[in-house]
């Protein structure tokens, strides 16, 4: 994936102000809370715009500020897994899960559908209701639902946080397996250390609304420079 | 029952439930895309709109029904466009009876229409547009069905509001037997004759019964929807 960011953004008394450019497959984000990761991912996927700046994925412009572009989050195809599950209550596990195939215009992963199921552990769910289901199975749902979208993109925002030891024992294998298997990019929030040294190639830690660290170092590994004064170059 | 109630009485009940059934079921879609705006829509002019729609709550009702008169009688500005394009008269006639029930019933039916979207969590709304759906499929799959409670809350109100409606809608059409006498108009002029009581008396009866038929309906469907939200 090759990720260009440059977004700067003010929301009542917090700020946001972030730049990098990475080549990783897999970035996790960490932080304290309040510290804008959330805030960075909806800016990622649409829900929010960015007040200042630009966001380019694969050489897609999700948004420009300066040459008027905003993609609107429906047209981005990027799956987000949400802490809080998000599930649609008024709908079955079945129907959760094949919400975003509806719309994905016959874009498919490959080797969809059985396969994601299975691999989530959810098959035994798929006529049950979203709203009486665990927190671990409605993440694993959560988690099934963004796949099957087909995501050129997948976002990830703490997603084990309101499980216990055990239930998040089970699921970050998976999320790594799905990393693997689709080669989805993936882009991972979270303040636990063991989730996010366990799935992500690098590893960008902010405070604040800023970058304040970045493993590993790109300057000593030859890579992108991590933050500059000067505006990212428009050309790329 | 025919022994019991006259042939006036069966004419006023029946127009009553037709003018109320009408008014409703003509208000909803109105009522929906208002309802949806005020809610989940921010724009210029918002306070101004939304006070527009309560108007007729806040207004004397003969105020609402002077004002239909002036704008959709045969010789109002609307009136009489529609007339000549459409051939569509309100004046004195069971339509304009309508026309006056949902009218009046508007506000009602938007207010719970607004609190129903209102409280739909945006954060599901953001989850489906993720997934691809469009706003106008976020609405439809999403903010409609979720609504669904206020929907049906809001369409008993108007539907009890029409059947109750009596001032805008006698200044509007009069109270004319078997075209615009509803109901509430036939018992009001009952009350007003030597001798009328026990036909108040009976249509008052018919009018608690036609409520209470309306609440156990719209209770009967706000559980089947609530039971479809979340039920396990």
């Amino acid at each position: 994936m090759n990720f260009d960011l440059d977004v700067a953004l003010a929301q009542g008394d917090f700020r946001l102000a972030l730049r990098f450019r990475s080549d990783a497959r897999t970035i996790g984000i960490t932080g304290p809370s309040g510290s804008g990761k959330t805030t960075l991912l909806n800016v990622i996927a649409g829900t929010l715009p960015p007040g200042h700046g630009h966001v380019k994925i694969s050489g897609r412009v999700f948004a420009d500020t300066r040459r008027n572009i905003l993609v609107p989050p429906h047209s981005r195809n990027v799956g987000y897994v949400f802490q809080d599950g998000r599930l649609f209550p008024h709908l079955t596990v079945q129907q959760n899960l094949f919400y975003g195939r509806w719309f994905s215009r016959g874009r498919k992963l490959p080797a969809a559908g059985e396969r994601i199921i299975g691999l989530l552990g959810i098959d035994h769910l798929l006529h049950r209701r979203a709203v009486g289901l665990s927190g671990g199975e409605q993440q694993r749902v959560a988690i099934g639902r963004a796949l099957f979208a087909a995501p050129r993109l997948l976002l990830m925002d703490e997603p084990l946080a309101g499980l216990d030891v055990e239930r998040r024992s089970e699921i970050l294998p998976l999320i790594a397996r799905v990393r693997d298997e689709y080669q989805i990019p993936l882009i991972y929030v979270s303040h636990a250390e063991d989730e996010i040294l366990r799935l992500a190639d690098e590893v960008i830690t902010i405070s604040g609304g800023r970058l304040i660290d970045r493993r590993p170092d790109p300057i000593q590994t030859g890579g992108e420079e991590v933050c500059g004064d000067s505006e990212v170059d428009h050309t790329a | 029952m025919m022994a019991v109630l006259s042939d006036a009485e069966l004419t006023a009940i029946s127009l009553s439930l037709k003018v109320a059934s009408v008014a409703t079921l003509a208000s909803l879609l109105p009522g929906i895309g208002m309802g949806f705006l005020l809610a989940k829509r921010s724009f210029s002019g918002k306070f101004l709109l939304n006070s527009l729609v309560h108007l007729p709550l806040v207004l004397p009702p003969v105020v609402t029904g002077y004002l239909l008169l002036l704008s959709f009688g045969r010789r109002g500005p609307i009136g009489e466009v529609l007339d000549r394009c459409c051939g569509l008269v309100f004046s004195f006639r069971w339509s304009g009876a309508a026309l006056a029930s949902a009218v009046m019933g508007f506000p009602l039916l938007v207010r719970a229409i607004r609190l129903g979207f209102e409280s739909v969590d945006a954060r599901l709304e953001n989850a489906a547009s993720t997934l691809g759906a469009s706003p106008f499929w976020v609405f439809l799959t999403v903010t409609l069905p979720l609504g669904a409670p206020g929907i049906v809350a809001g369409a008993l109100l108007c539907f009890a509001k029409a059947l109750g409606e009596l001032g805008a809608t006698i200044t509007f059409v009069s109270n004319i037997p078997g075209e615009t006498r509803t109901l509430a108009s036939a018992i009001y002029t009952l009350t007003q004759v030597p001798g009328g009581d026990a036909g108040a008396l009976r249509l008052t009866l018919v009018s608690i019964v036609i409520a209470m038929s309306a609440l156990a309906a719209s209770e009967g469907l706000a559980a089947i929807v609530h039971r479809r939200l979340v039920a396990k």
